[in-house]
Order: C-alpha cells, then sequence, then structure tokens
C-alpha cells in the first residue's frame, strides 16, 4: 500500500506540471485552454525533433533551447489569438482552444505519424533509487517531482511578492480599474500565458522522457491536469499541486485494484469532490 | 485668463445605443476645486469616465493641458497626469492595502506624493498595510482609493463620489484630508451626491441633469433653490 | 371596416421569405420520403449518417447558443442512447425502431442525476468537466462484458429483416426524427419559454429577479439536449448495426457539432442545418485527405469565431437581412394612413 502512495506522490509530480499552466491561464484571465495536453504532446515532439537534429547526447540542452521558445510561442499565441476570444462569453476561447486541438493533434500525425515516440535519456527513466528493502523510487519521477515543488513554489512566489505577480492578481481581479492604474491588459495576459507555456514545454520534455508519447495524447492530459485544478481547489497553486497528488495516488490505487479501472477511478473520485466540495479542498476564494 | 487646465466641449457620451451625455461643457483652471452634482443617473460618472479613456468619447471633445485626449486608453491618459478614485472604491481584493496603493504608482509618474506621505495622512492604513484591501471598513478603502490615485502623481484628481455609503462622520474625515491634496496645487473635481459638502469645499459648481449641465456657478454665488431647482430640473420661477 | 385607428405599432412574426420556405420545406420533405422507390440505397446510408450529424448539432446548438451551456460531453448521451437502443434491442426483444426513442428517453432522464454533478461547475471548466463525464461514460461500458467490452458488439436485433426493407425504414426514422427536431426546437424557441431561455442566457441574474425559475429551466433545456442527443445516438446505431464504446462515445461527435454550429452560427436555427450542409459537402469532398481534412477545419472553426463573430449564417443573417426561421418578433411601425 505504501508503494501505491509513493507511486501515487510521483506520478502527482508529473500532472502538477500538467496542471500549473491551466491553473495559471484561468487565474488570470478565466480563460480555459482546451489545447493544454495537446501543447505538452507539442512540447514532447518539438524536443523529439531537436534532438534528431542535434543528435541524442543533446537532450537536455534541447530541452533547456525549447523553453525561451514556448515563452515566445504563448506570448504571441496569446496577444494576437486568445486575446481576441477574451469576454463574458465562454464559446470562443472554448472553440479557439478546441480548434488549436485539432490543428494541433493532426499536424503531428502529418508530421510524425500515429506512431509512439519517446525521447532518449540514456536509461534514466529505468534507473531506480532503493528505499529499504522493497520500494525503488525511479530517478526520473523523482526529478519530476522535484521540478513540480519548484515550479509551485515559483510561481507561488511570483504571484505574492513581484510587481508582475501584483499585476496578474490585479488585472484577474478587476481589469478595467487595472487598465486605469496604467497597466496594459493585453500585454500583462501574454505575459501569463508566456510563463505558462514555458511550464507545458517542462511538462511535454519530461512526460516525453518517462514514457512514450503520440499525436493523439492530448486530451487526456488536459482532463489530468483539469481534475488536479479542481480538486486542488482554484485560485491556489500549491492547491493544484494537492489535487494533482491526489489524483495520482487515487489514480495507483484504481489500477492497483484493477488495470481497466485505474483513469475511471480518477474520474470518479473527481466527480464524488466536485459534487461534495465543488470549490475544492483547498481554494483560496477572492472576493 | 490662463487656458483652462482641462476642458470638455459638446461632449456626448454612449453607453452602446442610450446618449447619457448631450453636449457637456466644462473647464477646469489649475488650482481649483470644482463640484459636479447632479441625482442618479445624471450622468456624473459617465462624465468622469470619458475624461479617463473608460468611456469612448470623441478626440477633440475632451482637451487636458490643451491636447485632445478622448478616446486615449485610460493608461495613457493617466500617463498625462489624471487620475480618478472611482465610484465604489474598486480596490483590488486580491491585493494587500499596500499593494493596492503600489499600483497607483505604475504610471511612474515623478512628483510629492509616496507611500510615505500617505500613511502619514492617513495612518490607520500604515497599520492595516498587509491586510487584504477589502477587509477595511468602507471609510478607510475610501482613504486607500484615494491614495492609490495619489500614487500616480497626477496634475488633476477626480473623485467619483467619495460619500457613497459612508456615514457622515468618516465623510467629513474624508473631506478633512482635501487641504492636505489641494494645498500642493492639485486640482480636483469632485463628483458629489451631498451637496452641503460639495458646497462647502469647493469654489465652483456644476450641476448635472439627465446628461446636460443645468446650472453652473461659483458656489459661494449659488442659492440653495437655484441649486434644487437645476437638480431635479424643475423649471425656475420668474418672478 | 372598424373605427378603431389601426395601431402604431405592430408585431411581426414571419417574413414573406419564411412564409415561402415553409412550403418548399414540406414539399422537400415529401420528395425526400419518397427516396427510398427511387433512389440508390447509399443515399439513404448517407441521410441518416447526416440526420444524425445534425440532429446532435442542433441539440447542441440549443443549449449552448439558447442555454448557454457549453459542453464538450454531449457525447455521453448519444453514446447512451445508442447503448439502450441496442441493449433494448438484443436483450429485452424489442423491436431496434421502437428502442430509438426509448434509448433518446433513456439519455434525457440520465441526464438529470448528471446534472447535479456537472452543473457544480459553469463556463469552461463546465465545458471540460462534462467531458470527463463522458470519459466515465465510455470507460464504464468499455468494461461491461455483455455488450463486447472495449471493442464493442453487433445489433443482432435487426437480424431477420431483409436489407432493403430494414434500409428504407432506418432512412424514414431518419427523416421523421429531422423533421420532428427541427418542429421541436422551433416551436419551444417561439414559445414563452424560448423568450426565458434568452432572458437567462443574456444575463441570468436579471432573469431570476423577474421571477423565471432559473435552475429548472436549465435542466429543461439540458435534459432536451439530451434526449435529442440520445436520439441520434440510437438512430445513428440502428444505422451502422455496430455500436463501440470509441465509436459512441467519441469527442469528435462534439467536435463536428462545435464546427457545424460555430461555421452556421451559434443562437440561430439556421445555423446548425447551413452548418450541417456545409460540413457533409466538405466531408464528401475533402475527406480523403484525412489529416489535412481536419486541419483545414481546426483552422477553419478558429478563423471564423475570431473574426465572424456570429458565424457565416449569421453574417449573412446581419449583412443581408436572411432569415428561414424567425423566432425574432420585430417591432413594427405602422405606416400611418
Amino acid at each position: 500500500m505504501l508503494e501505491t502512495v509513493i507511486q501515487g506522490v510521483l506520478l502527482g509530480g508529473l500532472y502538477t506540471l500538467f496542471a500549473l499552466g491551466q491553473s495559471l491561464m484561468f487565474g488570470v484571465m478565466r480563460l480555459t485552454n482546451t489545447a493544454q495536453g495537446d501543447f505538452i504532446i507539442l512540447g514532447a515532439f518539438a524536443v523529439i525533433a531537436g534532438v534528431s537534429v542535434a543528435g541524442d547526447g543533446m537532450v537536455w540542452g534541447v530541452a533547456l533551447a525549447v523553453l525561451p521558445a514556448a515563452f515566445a510561442f504563448g506570448y504571441a499565441l496569446q496577444r494576437y489569438v486568445l486575446n481576441g476570444t477574451l469576454g463574458k462569453d465562454p464559446l470562443p476561447s472554448l472553440v479557439v482552444t478546441f480548434g488549436l486541438s485539432i490543428v494541433i493533434q493532426n499536424l503531428l500525425l502529418e508530421l510524425f505519424s500515429a506512431d509512439p515516440r519517446a525521447i532518449e535519456t540514456g536509461g534514466l527513466n529505468t534507473q531506480g533509487v532503493a528505499l529499504g528493502d522493497a520500494i525503488s523510487l525511479g530517478v526520473l519521477p523523482l526529478i519530476v517531482l522535484a521540478v513540480a515543488l519548484v515550479a509551485t513554489a515559483a510561481l507561488q512566489w511570483l504571484f505574492a511578492r513581484t510587481a508582475l505577480g501584483r499585476s496578474f492578481r490585479a488585472v484577474s481581479d478587476d481589469r478595467e480599474i487595472a487598465e486605469l492604474m496604467g497597466l496594459d491588459a493585453k500585454k500583462v495576459y501574454a505575459f501569463a500565458t508566456a510563463i505558462a507555456f514555458v511550464l507545458i514545454a517542462i511538462a511535454g520534455a519530461l512526460q516525453g522522457m518517462r514514457t512514450t508519447v503520440s499525436p493523439s495524447d492530448g486530451p487526456l492530459l488536459l482532463l489530468f491536469a483539469f481534475e488536479a485544478v479542481i480538486i486542488g481547489g482554484m485560485g491556489s497553486f500549491w492547491g493544484t499541486l494537492a489535487g494533482a497528488m491526489i489524483l495520482g495516488i487515487t489514480q495507483q490505487i484504481g489500477f492497483r485494484l484493477d488495470p481497466g479501472w485505474g483513469i475511471w477511478f480518477g474520474h470518479i473520485v473527481f466527480l464524488i469532490v466536485l459534487v461534495l466540495r465543488p470549490q475544492g479542498l483547498f481554494p483560496k476564494t477572492r472576493g | 485668463m490662463s487656458a483652462p487646465l482641462l476642458a470638455t466641449q459638446g461632449l456626448k457620451a454612449f453607453y452602446g445605443d442610450a446618449q447619457a451625455l448631450f453636449g457637456i461643457d466644462f473647464s477646469l483652471a489649475p488650482g481649483e476645486l470644482v463640484a459636479v452634482i447632479g441625482a442618479n443617473g445624471a450622468g456624473k460618472s459617465t462624465f468622469l469616465k470619458s475624461l479617463t479613456g473608460l468611456v469612448r468619447a470623441p478626440r477633440d471633445a475632451v482637451r487636458f493641458k490643451g491636447e485632445p485626449v478622448g478616446g486615449l486608453p485610460p493608461g495613457e491618459i493617466v500617463r498625462r497626469g489624471l487620475a480618478m478614485v472611482p465610484e465604489g472604491r474598486r480596490l483590488f481584493p486580491s491585493l494587500s492595502v499596500e499593494e493596492n496603493l503600489r499600483m497607483g504608482a505604475t504610471a511612474n509618474r515623478k512628483g510629492p506624493w509616496n507611500l510615505q506621505r500617505l500613511y502619514a495622512l492617513f495612518p490607520i492604513l500604515a497599520e492595516k498595510r498587509r491586510q487584504p484591501g477589502t477587509s477595511l471598513s468602507g471609510g478607510q478603502q475610501q482613504m486607500v482609493a484615494l491614495g492609490r490615485a495619489l500614487m500616480s502623481n497626477p496634475e488633476v484628481l477626480l473623485c467619483d463620489e467619495l460619500s457613497l455609503g459612508l456615514a457622515p462622520i468618516v465623510v467629513r474625515e474624508i473631506y478633512a484630508a482635501m487641504p492636505a491634496i489641494t494645498g500642493e496645487g492639485m486640482t480636483v473635481v469632485i463628483v458629489e451626491q451631498d451637496v452641503t459638502m460639495a458646497r462647502q469645499v469647493s469654489q465652483r459648481i456644476y450641476c448635472f441633469q439627465e446628461g446636460r449641465v443645468s446650472l453652473e456657478g461659483k458656489s459661494g454665488d449659488l442659492t440653495r433653490e437655484q441649486i434644487s431647482q437645476a437638480y431635479f430640473g424643475i423649471e425656475a420661477a420668474h418672478a | 371596416m372598424t373605427n378603431m385607428p389601426p395601431p402604431l405599432i405592430a408585431v411581426e412574426r414571419a417574413t414573406a421569405a419564411s412564409r415561402i420556405a415553409l412550403a418548399v420545406g414540406i414539399a422537400l420533405v415529401l420528395i425526400a420520403a419518397s427516396l427510398p422507390f427511387w433512389g440508390e440505397s447509399s443515399w439513404m446510408r448517407e441521410f441518416v449518417e447526416i440526420a444524425c450529424y445534425f440532429i446532435f448539432a442542433m441539440m447542441w446548438n440549443l443549449l449552448a447558443g439558447y442555454g448557454g451551456m457549453v459542453s464538450i460531453g454531449q457525447q455521453a448521451f448519444f453514446g447512451f442512447g445508442g447503448y439502450v437502443m441496442l441493449m433494448l434491442g438484443n436483450f429485452a426483444g424489442l423491436n431496434p425502431f421502437v428502442a430509438v426513442p426509448l434509448g433518446a428517453l433513456a439519455a434525457g432522464l440520465i441526464a438529470v442525476p448528471v446534472s447535479f454533478v456537472a452543473f457544480r461547475l459553469s463556463g469552461g471548466y463546465f465545458a471540460i468537466g462534462t467531458w470527463v463525464i463522458a470519459e466515465v461514460f465510455r470507460l464504464s461500458f468499455a468494461n461491461v462484458s455483455a455488450v463486447g467490452g472495449g471493442s464493442g458488439t453487433t445489433l443482432t436485433a435487426l437480424r431477420g429483416i431483409e436489407k432493403v426493407t430494414r434500409e428504407s425504414t432506418t432512412y424514414w426514422m431518419a427523416l421523421a426524427c429531422v423533421v420532428a427536431a427541427i418542429a421541436l426546437v422551433y416551436l419551444f424557441l417561439r414559445s414563452k419559454r424560448g423568450l426565458a431561455l434568452l432572458a437567462i442566457r443574456d444575463n441570468e441574474v436579471a432573469a431570476e429577479s423577474q421571477g423565471i425559475p432559473v435552475a429548472r429551466m436549465k435542466l429543461a433545456v439540458y435534459g432536451v439536449a439530451a434526449f435529442g442527443a440520445g436520439l441520434a445516438g440510437a438512430l445513428y446505431f440502428v444505422g451502422n448495426l455496430r455500436i463501440s464504446p470509441d465509436a459512441a462515445f467519441s469527442v469528435n461527435w462534439t467536435a463536428f457539432a462545435i464546427f457545424m454550429v460555430v461555421i452556421g452560427g451559434i443562437g440561430r436555427i439556421e445555423g446548425p442545418l447551413v452548418g450541417a450542409l456545409i460540413f457533409w459537402a466538405l466531408n464528401k469532398f475533402l475527406s480523403d485527405y484525412g489529416t489535412w481534412y481536419l486541419l483545414g477545419l481546426g483552422l477553419l472553426a478558429i478563423v471564423v469565431t475570431l473574426f465572424f463573430k456570429q458565424g457565416l449564417w449569421g453574417y449573412a443573417q446581419q449583412r443581408w437581412g436572411w432569415s428561414l426561421f424567425p423566432t425574432q418578433r420585430k417591432l413594427l411601425r405602422a405606416r400611418p394612413e
């Protein structure tokens, strides 16, 4: 049982990275990015493509190089496409991001075919660290967990202690008055998405290292990200992390009981949390 | 007579298809404190919003320091030195008192107002600086909103209904800070429902009625009768 | 000749163009009904498929455009209707054609407990939440071996019937469903309830303060949309004869509905109709291009959403005042004598 929980926690680290970008975008501008999972997969394939050009030894270099590209891409996407969909009606942003999801999946299919691919890390994904006699923790999952913790703390710090974070909170509270103060909401939104896309790229690279990825994997990752955010409660990054952990543990328990029901079990727990405590387990409600 | 610091000419404003302002002529000289009074729906807030760019206005209809500024984005107008304390305070709930004040300084203008001076003017805010902005009482929130606007070191300060929802004693406390603000040469426009307070603090009054200026004159010269007639739109009886 | 002066304001409902359209529509239905006697069976099969797309899209449109609820999970009811129809046919010995409306009914009923969960969310998160629920449906049915588990099963109840009879009956059933669905939505939106729905969509709080029972109306729309989705699903699998969880609960159904409605225009009745026709045409001529076709659809949806906010049909309505199904009441000033 302990091993199941530990595996769940490690999985939760990965889900945290899936979810942080979503949490950020929704928190700042109430935008639901239904292409979240597909962008993660796109990030993984970007690294794969980069490695095929630069060579197998350059994996980490390529992964790092993708990050600023992701930042710029996210900024431009928000500035020139998604900003136009913001407003009271959720439909435009949903349709546009949904359309992007379809475009990405099919583009990847065309470029890479449907075969699953992986990012070669020279065996890192099979290395383990022994914990006592019975339990072995994967090195890569531990790295993922560490990255998740650092990312969550960094985001929390950014929001609470920096001028940029303050402008995120202000613009999310009251866009009109924030603009009255002199903020350019369009640029602030673009920065938020840019940061979200860096997180997406990190998540994609790690996902591609830990397992195989194929072009149609996106939607399931979106659902995991979304569930983590809802279970944890909106408005708090540590809440998202907690939600991701709970989801990971729940899935692992489900897999233990019956391999066919793992993901189903996670969905069910999510729905139960939604019914019993719709605001999530650790919400930071705002006025 | 020097050119007005802020002036509008024939200013019209619309909310969608509904017209709210029907041609407002207004002028403001440096150092003045002018009050705009009128009943609910008279167009006072719309007027201030047109000045600050929150409501669309034709380019030439609003002139600030001689430049046409109608229709410019609010950020640009605040950078030029025109700031507003919005109706209903509208503090940022996710920000602390101090963070709310800091937001006002986004425009980065030089001037006498900074956090220390504000805390000296409103000591209670220094005490509560780390609390969420909206956890304060109404009067204290008004102080924060006022301070937030001052942090941008404007040349013209617009105050939209400072007294809204506040007890009279609190209102007096807020207005007691006015001399400190105008003492530095700040030009101020206040929109007020409290006519008595408006007459007390201002040098000139504009009265709005259904989107038009129904009366204008020096606060000392206008009689109560004139004001209430202009306020309610009753035709003045000629003796 | 009365002595009363003519009213200064009259409320006009139907334009001359729409009256003609109604007559044309009836004529088309009659012609279409005769198709099995002179047309090829492939046409009938295609019609059934288009009918399913159209009904599903129209119901999605009702939910999103009029109910104000954007759902990415309507396929849950589509598949549920299909599976219930199949189970009634295969296990309860019911005539599958009778089981179609029953499947729809089942979908409408299960929408009630589902709404209890889904309505906890709103906006974009409601959309994804409904997707999760659809996934639960899919995974659940994939684990029930009685209906073939993950690989699905066949509709055996129609085995004994002659192919020609089966295809004609399916076709007529589809035609009837299309007409019924259009009539249902059209009459619903013209009624007082329809106006109430618009009020809710525009401003929920204000509508509530006017005494409109918002929660009940939202549930009603959700139920009707689920019923319609279930109808489309049951019909589809009566035509297809084979069902599987991946086909029944695929999110592509909603994706296609979104395309049809977005291109045709959300919130307008003709929108899904125009969208379905355009979609069918695109499908016919371009689906051979597989991924590029889908990619193109995605880009088209993005472009239309960004630049033609009312959809292409909505754009035409604004630009040239076209309207086939008038649900608006135009306020006219009568010309003084």
